[in-house]
């Protein structure tokens, strides 16, 4: 371990390791501190992605690719099934990951680049001389110990406390969370489509999913919006489901998790820190999907380091151009996500139905969730009234 | 004021922490943390997904 670092990544998942990567690469000394003793594990994760999304960033590897997708089915409460980006004409069917090899591949990339890596270490406080931040205070095997740097990056997820250390309400309200839980099953068909199920029955402000994982294997999850969670749990619904609709199915794992949905929150850099990923809220508040957004943030946050080395400037006047440049466009996207959620929690299961069957004798299958959306809002102008300003 | 965490139930996802309104929970590698600024104000019970939080008042 050296003195003093120019950049302090907290958190090896994916938003931190494309940070850390990006300034390593760029030569800047880094350090990549990981809580947990493994990378990657324990999943917090459905593990779906696009395949466009990942490909900026990564070569596609079959060491982390559990599974390929050819597109999404959407369910309606009636069953009514939408099918959408199919790989055809939009490049946007995905792949299922598996995260623990994933994440851990990306931690890998970040060390050869030249990061340090350190496991088993956790944040617990921020240094500060004359209240400039000037590194971390860690604990790695009940130890201590001071690391200094000139820059923090808090890429440490959901539960972060980087920002509230630097002044940043991150804390998210019940209806900003869905509180998730997932099998991985065995002993199905998990199909060859992303599937998910809308409605009250299912996950109350959220949807479930069944992404497929190999070839009789899927994770079957569900995110429940934390403002209706409670008298219900995210657990109970899932195994409920499985009873009811899976019998057959075998559990080899049990996954849990609070995914941020309160779309672009109001701050995300100080003097001498910025936060990426899950940790700034970048995860999508329809979908749920972060690790794409991570890792784009990572590499916005990453270029501006290296500019702030440059400059010899660690004030919030350099570091304001990562903020800019993420609200331009991962918040934009967030933003429109935010306001279709929104929309959608005020529809009945009878109205979900009803736009489902409005895309009746339309083909749906190549086009991607944006196309899509107009669509359905010309169809139903009435019931999609307030999203009206989306789409002209 | 606190909050108690059933750990046999816990799945240490740290949903918990990130609603907590005062930062008082933590998760360490695989168990919540609890510090004295608690304010039993229920949030993380609410919001855990497998229901292992139970206020103490």
């Amino acid at each position: 371990m050296k003195p003093k670092y120019d950049v302090i990544v907290v958190g090896a998942g994916p938003g931190g390791s494309i940070t850390a990567k990006t300034c390593a690469e760029a030569g800047l000394d880094v350090l990549l501190i990981e809580k947990r003793q493994e990378i990657g594990d324990p999943v917090r994760c459905a593990e779906g992605v696009s395949k466009e999304g990942l490909k900026k960033h990564i070569q596609p590897d079959p060491r982390w690719i559990a599974a390929e997708v050819k597109g999404s089915k959407i369910l309606a409460p009636d069953g009514t099934e939408i099918k959408m980006s199919e790989e055809a004409s939009s490049g946007k069917a995905g792949y299922t990951l598996e995260r623990k090899v994933f994440d851990r591949a990306l931690a890998q990339q970040a060390a050869q680049a030249g990061a340090e890596v350190m496991v088993k270490t956790r944040a617990t406080g921020l240094l500060r001389d004359n209240g400039k931040i000037t590194g971390i205070n860690a604990m790695y095997m009940g130890e201590t110990q001071e690391i200094r740097a000139d820059i923090v990056i808090g890429a440490d997820g959901v539960e972060s406390k980087v920002g509230r250390w630097g002044g940043i309400d991150t804390s998210l309200k019940p209806h900003d969370i869905e509180t998730g839980a997932q099998f991985l099953v065995s002993n199905i068909d998990p199909g060859e489509y992303s599937r998910f199920y809308m409605g009250e029955k299912y996950a109350p402000g959220g949807y479930l999913w069944v992404f497929p994982k190999g070839k009789h294997t899927a994770n079957v999850g569900l995110g429940l919006l934390g403002s209706k969670s409670g008298n219900v749990r995210a657990i109970t619904l899932l195994e409920n489901f499985i009873k009811n609709y899976m019998p057959e199915a075998k559990i080899l794992e049990m996954v849990v998790g609070g995914v941020p949905v309160s779309g672009p929150i109001k701050q995300t850099v100080t003097d001498g820190l910025m936060l990426v990923g899950d940790a700034a809220r970048q995860s999508d508040p329809l979908t749920g999907g972060g690790i794409i957004n991570a890792m784009d943030a990572g590499k916005m946050a990453g270029e501006v380091c290296i500019k702030a080395k440059e400059k010899g400037d660690y004030s919030v006047k350099t570091l304001k151009e990562y903020e800019d440049k993420w609200r331009a466009t991962i918040g934009k996207e967030l933003s429109k996500s935010l306001a279709v959620k929104n929309m959608l929690l005020k529809l009945t299961d009878e109205q979900l139905n009803q736009l489902a069957h409005s895309l009746k004798g339309i083909d749906t299958s190549k086009m991607p969730l944006p196309v899509v959306l107009p669509i359905l809002f010309k169809k139903n102008p009435k019931i999609l009234w307030e999203l009206r300003t989306l789409f002209v | 004021m606190s909050v108690n965490v059933n750990r046999y139930k816990c799945g240490y996802c740290g949903a918990c922490v990130g609603v907590c309104p005062v930062g008082a929970l933590e998760l360490v590698e695989t168990w919540i943390e609890v510090d004295n600024t608690c304010t039993s104000c229920g949030v993380c019970a609410k919001i855990c997904p497998v229901g292992a939080l139970v206020v103490v008042q």
